[in-house]
């Protein structure tokens, strides 16, 4: 199966581009994801073969009796070439701990179901039987909720979930049980890092039960000052309770990196101008970009996005520069693996093609008539 | 961020090594070593994980490795872990996952398991979430009994109520639909 049979569906995780949800300049997207696993069968990390095969083909045969999963397509992973692999890790869609170890792939029965009539996907066989999860752009947890709650509830009409009477839907890890609920908000915070204040914000997270991650969750770096806001426990709080604190903390954040922001421009506003526009100025003509640096050059551009100094530039290009220039997205463009540097040099010409048509327009340039005329 | 949080030293089990008192109280045994950029100036301090959560530090209990190892490794480290510890070869009936087990790798093998070991889990989930009780959906299995309807009622209801109160309609008459659908003939009006 390769990365073409599973294009056709819908949105395809990219939903979230179109920066169209509340606040996206800082908030990148909202995610919220349900683990759940069936009675009879063990645990991902201790099912065998057999179980694993069971869970996959009670969840297919259901499948056409679940209407938010109408026509949705199957991926297995073994049965995916490697690149498409990579490439729904790189949409979020696939956890890296479905690629399997190095060398020997992805194990039996694992797959994403890949929603066609809405936005939603399920991991089947990870460390739980099932991971639903939605992904909406900018701050839009209770749509988000209402969604994967009402896949829960068709799911679950369906199979048979393993239940406790006092420590409610049953998971793998501890951590997960109860609600099997995570509520994660993607969030670009570069006001509150240039002003040294994230320190006491994220400490202040932690002490409301609420946690951080990087890009790609669990055990992931931060880069780029992005930041995934998320709740810490899953037991013991409603549903509504976990994503209405998360959406209020999330707020609160909000306004504080406005406040910086504010600060940034009162303070240091050459020096904020000035990095925001070399931040373009290299993504514009750099000639290699290493996925890392990429990001934070892009922190900077967004930030002038979002402060209106880059006039003509949308959020909606940054994210899908974002996204295309994961190692795998410019494989599959390239059409072939990017050894060594090749793939940074294949970044950075992307990103200068993306620019040149979509990108921002100095008040400089307009005025001045200075730059690429000399040239001729 | 300046701040790296780092896992409990290594060696910190050999007999030879009296147990670290935590900088900040004095008092628990440290497990978090926080070494922090200060002025271009590299400082550590050993913290207890209770103060390193004020500090802000995501204790070892977060570390992305194996989370919950760590965070049992550490139970098992300290004096008297609250609730009673299962014998460590003990095992899951269904899936024979044994206490040990667990404790090296911080999952449970299958849906008994929360039954084989649930007086110890009671403890942990106390720590880890700050409850035992599960208070979100009631799950309603394909072919429910009577008392799991009523139960599934019950909260069905709270959420409702909870609907009304924020105001979100759309919602509530969703709720209202789905309650319908589940109450028994003779209740309906």
């Amino acid at each position: 199966m390769s990365f073409d049979d599973i294009l056709p569906v819908p949105d395809f995780g990219l939903g979230w581009l179109d920066a169209s949800g509340d606040h996206a300049d800082v908030v990148l997207s909202t995610r919220v994801r349900l683990a759940r696993n069936l009675q009879g069968h063990a645990f991902g990390p201790r099912a065998r073969v057999n179980d694993r095969e069971a869970v996959l083909r009670q969840v297919q045969q259901k499948i056409p009796r679940v209407p938010l999963l109408a026509d949705a397509v199957v991926a297995e992973m073994p049965k995916l070439e490697e690149r498409a692999r990579r490439l729904l890790v790189e949409r979020r869609m696939a956890s890296r701990d479905m690629l399997g170890e190095p060398g020997r792939g992805p194990l039996r029965a694992t797959a994403v179901l890949l929603g066609a009539s809405a936005p939603v996907s399920v991991m089947v066989n990870e460390e739980d039987h099932l991971r639903m999860q939605t992904l909406f752009s900018g701050l839009r947890l209770r749509d988000a909720w209402s969604l994967i709650d009402r896949l829960d509830e068709e799911l679950g009409q369906e199979l048979p979930y393993a239940y406790h009477g006092e420590f409610g839907f049953l998971t793998s890890c501890p951590t997960n049980v109860g609600t099997g609920l995570r509520a994660s908000v993607l969030m670009h915070l570069p006001g509150l890092v240039l002003t040294k204040e994230i320190g006491k914000v994220l400490q202040g997270l932690s002490q409301v039960g609420l946690t951080f991650r990087g890009l790609y969750g669990e055990g992931s770096e931060v880069v780029g000052n992005f930041f995934q806001v998320s709740n810490q426990t899953t037991l013991g709080k409603t549903e509504e309770d976990l994503v209405e604190h998360l959406e209020r903390v999330v707020r609160q954040v909000i306004q504080y990196e406005m406040q910086a922001r504010v600060v940034l421009l009162r303070d240091a506003a050459q020096v904020t101008e000035d990095k925001i526009w070399r931040a373009y100025g290299l993504l514009r003509y750099a000639r290699s970009l290493s996925f890392e640096e990429l990001m934070n050059l892009l922190s900077g551009v967004r930030l002038g996005v979002s402060l209106k100094l880059l006039p003509g530039l949308r959020v909606y290009t940054l994210n899908k520069l974002m996204i295309f220039s994961q190692p795998a997205h410019l494989e599959e463009a390239a059409g072939r693996s990017l050894p060594g540097t090749e793939g940074d040099a294949h970044r950075a010409a992307y990103v200068r093609r993306i620019l040149a048509t979509e990108g921002a327009v100095s008040p400089d340039d307009e005025s001045s008539g200075a730059g690429p005329s000399m040239a001729g | 961020m300046d701040e790296t949080p780092r896992p409990p030293e290594q060696g910190s089990g050999e007999p030879s090594e009296a147990p670290r008192r935590c900088e900040a109280c004095g008092e628990e045994e440290a497990v978090v070593r926080l070494t922090r950029i200060v002025n271009d100036e590299m400082v550590t301090m050993h913290l207890c994980d209770a103060c390193a959560r004020e500090k802000g530090v995501e204790g070892p209990a977060e570390a992305p490795s194996a989370p919950l190892t760590d965070f049992l490794a550490q139970m098992g480290d300290a004096p008297a872990p609250r609730g009673p510890a299962a014998s460590p070869d003990e095992a899951c009936p269904f899936c024979g996952l044994t206490f040990a087990d667990f404790r090296e790798v911080g999952r449970l093998g299958c849906p008994q398991c929360y039954v084989t070991f649930e007086s110890y889990l009671r403890g942990l989930l106390r720590r880890v979430h700050g409850s035992t009780g599960h208070v979100g959906k009631v799950y309603l299995p394909p072919d429910p009994s009577a008392s799991e309807l009523e139960k599934r009622l019950e909260a069905l209801r709270r959420k409702l109520e909870r609907a009304v109160e924020m105001e979100d309609f759309e919602r509530a008459a969703e709720i209202r639909d789905e309650i319908r659908a589940l109450e028994p003939q003779e209740q309906r009006p």
